[in-house]
């Protein structure tokens, strides 16, 4: 079932799951967009090695995760 | 509704992307840059000794300077993936758990072992820490040091490394774009310089650096001899 899960103090928070186009996706691209607006940056894992920066939630992803910027230390 | 480039490299705009060629001259300068600070030393303590015995104490110390500015350089190099900050001891297992999650097998188990996750990817293979990253390059010849983490500062290390892996994942050249450059030179000078304990995830990352070299030598055509 695909999960937005975001990283944070607690080692990560699941926000929501969802089965495909519904009520259950419409709050977790509610919850998507509030935490994009707090700072988060949104990620497509796709469970390959490879992940891809999204603005929009996916409704077909799998795993989508919200982390923090990085920066040069 | 997706983006290649790493939204980061907003904040770092006057840099240019590193690419391999880019990391190669990087790697000449720092070998430049360690003969310059090493030569003049030597020869001033070689010099003293010749014109003057009595001022051994002094060349002493000037070859002591050779021995010790590169190996303060290699030190910076290891530290970019020590053990920084807070270890949240109640939050770190299920941290942990959720960064096993994005790795496969066998650097799931080097991570659990040694704190640090290994990654291939294009230009190389990385070592990931909790806020910073070695890359192996190709022919295992040569390591480059970054210093990059993420700027939540309250999460416990292995959402750190999770971060890190995330946004190499997601640009590998924008990831060490935004990185801050440490130091490069060869790996047994960082690997000496290592806690112990990382020492396991450095071998295995310079072993796969240099089985990728020689997979892709094997895979090279032969040039055709009349």
């Amino acid at each position: 079932m695909p999960r937005l899960v975001r990283m944070d103090a607690t080692g990560h928070s699941q926000l929501a799951e969802w089965t495909g186009p519904g009520v259950e996706y419409d709050r977790a691209v509610e919850a998507f967009r509030a935490e994009l607006e707090d700072g988060y940056i949104g990620v497509w894992d796709h469970r390959n090695g490879t992940a891809t920066q999204v603005r929009e939630l996916p409704p077909d992803a799998d795993l989508v995760i919200l982390r923090k910027p990085i920066a040069g230390g | 509704m997706g983006t290649a480039a790493l939204p980061e490299l907003a904040t770092v705009p006057w840099r240019v992307p590193i690419d391999r060629d880019r990391l190669r001259r990087w790697g000449r300068l720092w070998t430049l840059w360690t003969v310059a600070w090493t030569i003049p030393f030597i020869v001033a303590g070689i010099a003293l000794i010749l014109v003057e015995p009595m001022a051994i104490p002094v060349a002493i110390a000037s070859l002591a300077h050779a021995w010790v500015v590169p190996e303060l350089h290699a030190f910076r190099g290891a530290s970019v993936v020590r053990q920084k900050g807070e270890r949240h001891a109640q939050a770190e297992p299920v941290a942990q758990g959720f960064l096993a999650d994005l790795l496969d097998h066998e650097p799931r188990e080097l991570q659990r072992q040694t704190g640090l996750a290994l990654e291939h990817a294009g230009l190389g293979h990385w070592l990931i820490g909790e806020a910073g990253a070695i890359l192996f390059l190709p022919d295992g010849h040569r390591v480059h040091c970054f210093c990059v983490s993420t700027t939540g500062k309250d999460l416990p290390p292995s959402d750190r490394i999770a971060h890190l892996l995330l946004a190499l994942r997601t640009d590998e050249i924008g990831f060490a774009t935004v990185a801050n450059h440490a130091f490069s030179g060869a790996p047994w000078r960082v690997r000496r310089r290592l806690p112990k304990p990382m020492r396991a995830a450095f071998d295995a990352g310079l072993a796969e650096a240099r089985s990728s070299a020689s997979a892709s030598d094997a895979r090279s055509p032969i040039p055709a001899t009349d």
